[in-house]
């Protein structure tokens, strides 16, 4: 840039209405902060899109948003959370991720320094995941129109020959294989909520879930039926989406379900259950019986599955109903959560 | 997690459900009231129906504070809100109760009231001392173990003097409910009670006599864990079996005879009690609640901000009142499960999980089928 510019103050500096008004401070935000962040061939292009080749075959593509408060939290903030999230859309499909977007809305007087960390911290999930953010955009928005950032992210991947997993495809028979504890997630943000602050060495679970995913399918192939990540609202959620859309009912099992002791005593505080928290690094997969134990295994021998478990199975039910056989000897329905539990977790 | 699951062990169960089997007379029915929400909680979330005989059923009482608040209670609290002034703070269980025509605090916080949902007395304290231009309300709610920290909290903004800080004071008392229970018009089949948990942490045993000496009633004090539920069932059937009728102490880890001395002298010197109040599912009943002393009367909202008594009639097709006395189950109401869920609750026993439709809804709600299917 051949003119000069005083460079931006990453340090004490903030953002300003000018870093989203089309001109030079915005230029520079983009090539000072997010481009340095994100580092990538086709971004150093600067223009208004990115092109990039895609293989013969199908491909998935999805969108979300962040408004997660507070910012940062054990275990991530924002922008790990815009990264991960988005990628596990992709790859509940059995999909490949491959390019993300993102962008930016931003409010007047956010400090640079605490973007310049989101957009790092951004840059570095993509990077471990073996993506790249090759698009973006920044709004500025006027104090008090917004909480400091939100973070919009498109991605796109691609869907490995032949696999089609959805909901409808779902057996009576088939197991629900869990790849890890409940409520991390849901747990690290509380913990940290400006009228609940409380100590606990929980983290979030956050975290990119295709390597994890390739070595289920390696194992398990057309024998899985689908995936989903139980983030708002918990497994229950999760399992009752499930059970709608297959029209089965599930019978879990409460003793076979991992939830950390911390987790279990900071729900119990609360009034909270397990089951209703939400996670940001967990899949549940409905698979064939014949495949189980070769899923199951694959899961445990990657680090993000370790703790994974065979947590019951689905029947057939007009009803639709998610039971479980509680620790206790008794039965009961795992319903949705019902209301708000804590806004704004992701 | 220590202290808790201790006493939500299986093989414990096994043998509390096996010694309830054995001691429970086939020949008679047991039908037993849990008075607290948090019994019923216990009761649907580990699911001890299955492990009780037939003969042996629960009818779940009226002891859950946000489920028994009147429509009109909560009118009164919108149009509290909707003053621009005022800063009302609330527990978040209270933002969906139902007030009249839809109404609810969750709606009027979306139109613009500024509700403040807050975890305990003292985040309401701050908030006044953040907002000294505004009034800042605290909707107290709760039985006799809310009641406790209210009083904290007066004691603090009278030691802060804090003038912009005020109480809506819904606190209720547990043993006036039991009494309108067992004296309504229709007749009950109640063999004894299970008695409330915390809330006998703070007033004894001794307040339950009554219902053991005059009304032959045997009562059981249980904590909220399921094998301490299982465990009072059993006394209680033992009771019913030797002809006895005592107040029995099952919670006693918690709770002694006299009860939390200090607690009761700080609510008796702050408190005093109203001639009738309102509970939605159980009518008008005297000597119920409590209001602030005249000592008192420059914190209580209702004076600072003359607001006017509503009264709302409960919805005529609604079973609740005879749910709650045991009388009708969930299912026999024509609203449970297709007007009234607990996203649209209608009647006090579905708007919060610790009520009997609630529970039976969230939990429990399977067993309709099976029997069906059975029958």
């Amino acid at each position: 840039m051949s003119v000069h510019q005083r460079r931006l103050d990453l340090k004490n500096g903030c953002v300003d209405l000018s870093h989203g008004a089309g001109g030079r401070a915005m230029a520079q935000l983009i090539s000072g902060l997010f481009h340095e962040a994100f580092g990538n061939e086709w971004l150093a292009r600067g223009n208004d899109q990115s092109a990039f080749d895609v293989a013969a075959g199908r491909m998935v593509m999805t969108t979300d948003g962040y408004v997660v408060s507070p910012l940062f939290f054990p275990g991530g903030n924002i922008g790990t959370l815009a990264v991960h999230g988005t990628v596990n859309d992709i790859a509940m499909a059995g999909a490949v991720p491959l390019y993300l977007s993102a962008s930016f809305i931003i409010e007047e007087g956010f400090r640079f320094a605490d973007l310049k960390r989101i957009a790092d911290a951004m840059g570095e999930a993509a990077r471990e995941a073996g993506i790249a953010i090759i698009t973006g955009d920044t709004k500025v928005v006027e104090r008090g129109k917004a909480d400091g950032v939100f973070i919009s992210t498109a991605g796109v991947g691609v869907l490995p020959k032949g696999l089609d997993l959805s909901a409808d495809k779902a057996r009576p028979g088939d197991r629900v294989l869990l790849s890890g504890s409940l409520g991390d997630h849901g747990v690290a943000i509380m913990s940290k909520r400006q009228n609940l602050t409380f100590d606990t060495e929980i983290v979030s679970d956050s975290a990119s879930l295709h390597g994890l995913v390739a070595q289920m399918v390696a194992a398990g192939g057309h024998g899985i039926r689908l995936m989903r990540d139980p983030t708002r609202g918990g497994l229950a959620a999760t399992m009752n989406e499930i059970a709608q859309q297959s029209n089965l009912g599930f019978r879990l099992q409460e003793e076979a379900i991992p939830v950390k002791p911390a987790v279990a005593a900071a729900c119990e505080l609360l009034g909270l259950d397990p089951l209703h928290v939400a996670n940001e690094g967990k899949l549940v997969a409905v698979v064939a019986p014949e495949v189980a134990g070769a899923v199951l295994a694959a899961m445990r021998a990657h680090p993000l599955g370790r703790d994974a478990a065979d947590i019951g199975e689905a029947v057939s039910d007009d009803h639709r109903f998610v039971q479980m056989a509680t620790s206790f000897g008794g039965g009961r329905i795992v319903d949705w959560l019902s209301g708000e539990q804590l806004p704004r977790i992701c | 997690m220590k202290y808790a699951d201790e006493f939500r062990d299986k093989e414990l169960a096994i043998g509390l459900a096996r010694a309830i089997r054995a001691k429970a007379d086939p020949a008679r029915a047991y039908r037993f009231m849990e008075f607290c929400g948090g019994h019923t909680h216990a009761i649907a979330r580990y699911g001890l129906e299955d492990m009780l005989p037939e003969n042996v059923r629960m009818i779940h009482g009226p002891g859950c504070p946000v489920c028994v608040l009147p429509a009109g209670r909560i009118d009164m609290a919108i149009a509290l809100a909707e003053r621009p002034e005022v800063i009302l703070c609330v527990y978040g269980d209270l933002m969906r109760v139902p007030g009249s025509r839809g109404s609810s605090l969750l709606k009027a916080k979306a139109r613009g009231a500024d509700i403040r949902m807050v975890y305990s007395t003292l985040d309401a304290i701050a908030l006044a001392e953040q907002n000294l231009a505004r009034e800042v309300v605290f909707f107290a709610i709760g039985f006799e173990t809310t009641t406790p920290p209210t009083a904290v909290m007066i004691r603090a903004a009278e030691k802060k003097q804090l003038a912009n800080f005020s109480v809506f004071c819904n606190h209720v008392l547990t043993p006036p409910a039991m009494r309108a229970i067992l004296d309504s018009d229709t007749p009950i089949e109640i063999d004894g009670f299970v008695g409330p948990a915390h809330v006998s942490t703070v007033i004894g045993t001794e307040p339950y006599a009554p219902f053991a000496r005059d009304d032959r009633k045997p009562v059981v004090i249980a904590g909220f864990e399921p094998l301490d539920m299982m465990q009072a069932i059993l006394m209680l059937i033992e009771q019913v079996n030797d002809g006895r009728h005592q107040v029995e102490n099952q919670y006693r880890r918690a709770v002694n005879g006299s009860g939390n001395q200090r607690a009761i002298r700080e609510v008796t010197e702050i408190f005093e009690l109203r001639d009738q109040f309102e509970w939605r599912g159980l009518g008008s009943i005297p000597s119920s609640a409590l209001k602030l002393r005249p000592a008192f009367a420059h914190l209580d909202a209702e004076l600072r901000f003359a607001m006017r008594e509503l009264v709302v009639a409960d919805n005529p097709a609604c079973e609740c009142p005879a749910i709650l006395r045991g009388l009708k189950k969930p299912v026999d109401c024509k609203l449970f499960g297709t007007a009234c869920t607990p996203e649209t609750p209608i009647g006090s026993c579905m708007v919060s999980s610790e009520g009997a439709c609630a529970a039976h809804w969230t939990y429990g709600r399977f067993r309709d089928h099976q029997r069906r299917l059975a029958s």
